[in-house]
Order: C-alpha cells, then structure tokens, then sequence
C-alpha cells in the first residue's frame, strides 16, 4: 500500500460521455484536489476510487485502490448514537471492539473530549463537522475521501476545520473534492480542475511545501487561486 | 383536553337535537340519556366484553406488528424476496375482510384466534408497507458510510436502516392501531358469543338498540384509548430514539 493509487479510465452517464479517458494519480502522503463545475463527474471519480455504487458507466480501471475512510458534506452522523459511538461506528460495525485510548486521543484532537456522551443533535453544525473528521481519523486508513466536506460551514468554521483537518491529516493520501479555490490553494500538494474537456493539472502555491495550511495571503496563494476561478470560469 | 370535551358535548348535543327535532322513536335512535342508562344497567356484561375485545386488539396487534416488521425487513433484505411477497401481500389486501372473517371462523374455530387473525390480518399492512419505505429511503450518506467501513447487508439493516427507518414504523403503527380494534369487532360479529361485536350483534337482534348504541360508544372509546397508547406510549418513543 505503498505505492500511487491510480485511476484510468472514461466514463458514460446514460449514453452521454460525463468524462473523457484520463488519468488521476494520488501520491502517498499527498494532498489532492479536484475541483470542477458541478455534473462533470468529480464525485463519481470519489465513488468510485471508494468502492461506491455510481450511477454512471465507468470503463477503466483503479490500480493501488485500498481501503478508505470517508467524509462528506453531509456528516452523515446517527442521530440515535452519542458522539463517541459515532466516532467508533467503523470498528462497531464490522463486530470489532474500538480502541478506547485512541478514541480518547482522537476526542482530544479534534475538541471534543466535553461532548463524546452527546447525541448529534446537540452539537453545533461546527461540532458535527468535528465529529465526522474524528469518525475518518478512527478508520486510520491508508486513504482519506473527502467529499466537499466544508462547503456547508460558514467562513469563519470553514478556516478552522481546514486548520485542523490539514494538521491532522497531514502526510495522508487524500482526495478532496471542493468548489473552493481559496481552499485548494490552502490545502493541497497537487490541485487538477475536472472539465469536459478532461483534467487540467494546476500548480499549487510555491513555497517551502511544508507549511499546512498555507497563510491566506502567502505569496503565490493568490495567483493560483486565480488561475483556479479562470479555469473554472471558462469551463462553464 | 378542552377541545376533546367540547367535541364531545357538541356531538352529544346535536344527537340529542335531531331526536328533539324529528321525534324518532326510542328503538330506531335512542336518547343519550337511555344509552347511558344502558351503559349502566348492562356494565358487568358491558365491562367483560370490552376487556374481552381490548385483549384481542392488543394481541392481534402484536401479532400484526411483528407479521409486518418481519415482512418489511423480509423485503428489505432481498430484491428478489420482495419482488415475489409484495403481490401477496396486497392480494390479501384486497379480499374483504367481512368475506374472510366466517371463513377464519370455521378454520379457526369459535375462540379468541380467529379475532386475532383479523386484527393482525388487517393492522400488518400499514406496518409492513411504512417500515418498508422506511428502509428504502434512509439519507445515502449513511448507507455510503457502512459501505466504506465495510458492514455487511445484515449489519447495515439491522444497524443503520431499521434505527434510521423507525419514524416510518411510528406512523404504520399509528396507522394500523386505527385499524385493529374494529378488526376485533368485526371477528367477533361474525362468529362468537364474547366482546362488544358479539353483544351489539344480540342487543340488534333484540331490538335493544340502546344496548346496540352503548356497545358503539365502548368500542370507540376502546379504539381511542389504544390509538393514544400506541401513539404515545409505542409510536413517539420510537422516533424520539430515532432523533
């Protein structure tokens, strides 16, 4: 598992062509973002690297695929079970006991440590969020799928789950999907735009490559944030 | 609270009025005042029959109940199972159940079982068909989740899709206890000699129809008080579980 984890492939949606044949290459221990309009197949590439039923037809093949944890706009938390029996939802279903000091550590890391006996319902959207980010970090998979997982946060929450989520997923294989350009910039190691035309690579913000998130007003962040909304703006 | 007893009395009235009004004799539309002496005068008879019809409702509710969590889940589990119970199951919707209920009576015999028969035949369809939806429609992040974490289809109905559907199953129970107590009366009007269908059968061939009215009256105070204890004793715990 560690090598790249490759997609090749093109994909049809009802006859019509969502994507053309392309590559997308995850590296370990990279960062990955793609963004794109909406419809032209980022999340069906997600699901599929997941291992996800997808509505369309794909004609290609995964090659390094391993096992993921997932995180999606919708936290997809139960609200029958508290916090830590959501966080340990993973090992609970597959009949596997779930390591209490981990899930101790992992409360700690992501701020809720006050809230792990609490149902879902009374915790802020910020805190939900939260819980969905302990819940992945739980699976500890070689792989994280994140599906546009800020997008329904207002600003000020959205900088502080990117803050956190970057340091704690740090040196992971990740696929983010995103609508956010100032969030690519932020946060990836490598950054491709999804068109029907295919994909595009873009370049991330130079600098020493360490830095995570980088600063909002770093010195290249702006400029590859506008050749994002460019891209993004000719693609529709 | 208020409101019920307003109701109540409105309704009261207006029958009170229309014998006012029309003068119809006592043996085609009694006075209150004679039902409630009927309520008092028959209360030993009137009181074992109720209890005699409560038991069925409450039993053949349970055994509709757990006949329609059973199917739902049936379905639920298998395409291909579902495919080939669904006809059956509104088939047996479609027969009438005043048809079916002498026929259960002479399998079943003059006792408690073919009440319960009909209770259960008539309360496990708003049941199985709302707890199915239910199944069906639990949020797709959920189910993408268990099939990343790995669960199997078993773990998934059991631990995801039956907590996520129970708000479905609160409104068939709601629903089916509706139902059930005049599944009860309709068992015993036809074939037996216990419970208020078969003392309103009597009191009507006896012309005692303000025994006939006052049977009426428990039944539909027997049905409200199960439709209440279902509500809120079954139905609203289980979606607040289900949050």
């Amino acid at each position: 598992m560690n090598g790249p984890l490759i997609l090749e492939g093109e994909a049809c949606l009802a006859g019509a062509r969502l994507f053309p044949p392309l590559r997308l290459t995850l590296q370990p221990g990279k960062w990955l973002t793609l963004l794109g309009p909406s419809g032209v197949g980022k999340t069906t590439l997600l699901r599929l690297i997941a291992g996800l039923p997808v509505a369309a037809e794909f004609r290609g093949q995964i090659t390094g695929a391993r096992p993921a944890a997932l995180m999606a706009q919708d936290p997809g938390l139960l609200p029958w079970a508290t916090v830590a029996q959501n966080i340990t939802l993973g090992p609970r279903l597959r009949g596997t006991r779930p390591d209490q000091a981990r899930l101790q550590a992992i409360l700690d890391q992501t701020g809720l440590a006050d809230h792990a006996q609490k149902r879902p319902a009374q915790l802020s959207g910020g805190q939900r969020q939260r819980a969905a980010l302990a819940r992945a970090l739980m699976e500890d998979r070689p792989l994280f799928l994140l599906d546009e997982p800020f997008s329904a946060l207002d600003i000020a929450l959205r900088h502080r789950m990117q803050d956190l989520t970057a340091s704690l997923l740090r040196d992971h294989m990740v696929l983010m999907i995103s609508h956010d350009p100032a969030e690519a910039a932020r946060l990836s190691d490598h950054i491709y735009v999804l068109t029907r035309a295919g994909l595009q690579q873009v370049s991330p913000p130079a600098d020493d490559g360490r830095l995570r998130p980088r600063p909002l007003d770093g010195p290249d962040t702006r400029r590859c944030e506008a050749e994002l909304i460019a891209l993004l703006m000719a693609a529709t | 609270m208020i409101r019920a007893a307003l109701i109540f009395c409105t309704l009261i009235g207006i029958w009170q009025g229309v014998i006012w009004l029309t003068a119809l004799p006592p043996f085609l539309l009694p006075a209150p005042r004679a039902v409630a002496g009927a309520l008092w005068s028959h209360r030993a008879e009137l009181g074992a029959a109720s209890l005699r019809t409560g038991a069925e409702t409450i039993l053949g509710f349970a055994l509709g109940a757990v006949i329609g969590i059973g199917l739902a889940l049936l379905m639920a589990a298998s395409a291909f199972v579902a495919r080939w119970i669904r006809p059956v199951v509104v088939i047996s919707q479609t027969i009438p159940i005043f048809a079916l209920a002498p026929i259960l009576t002479l399998w079943l015999g003059y006792g408690m079982a073919p009440k319960l028969a009909v209770v259960a035949l008539i309360s496990f369809f708003p049941i199985a068909g709302a707890l199915y939806d239910g199944l069906q429609r639990v949020p797709a992040a959920r189910l993408d989740l268990a099939q990343v974490m790995g669960a199997g289809g078993g773990v998934t109905l059991f631990r995801i899709r039956l907590p996520s559907a129970l708000p479905d199953l609160a409104s068939g129970l709601r629903l089916a206890a509706v139902l059930a107590p005049v599944g009860a009366v309709i068992g015993e009007w036809v074939g037996g000699s216990q419970g208020l269908g078969a003392v309103m059968l009597h009191a009507n061939g006896r012309m005692r129809i303000d025994l006939v009215f006052a049977s009426l009256a428990l039944v539909v105070a027997l049905s409200l008080a199960f439709q209440a204890l279902v509500s809120r004793g079954l139905a609203a715990r289980l979606e607040r579980f289900a949050g």
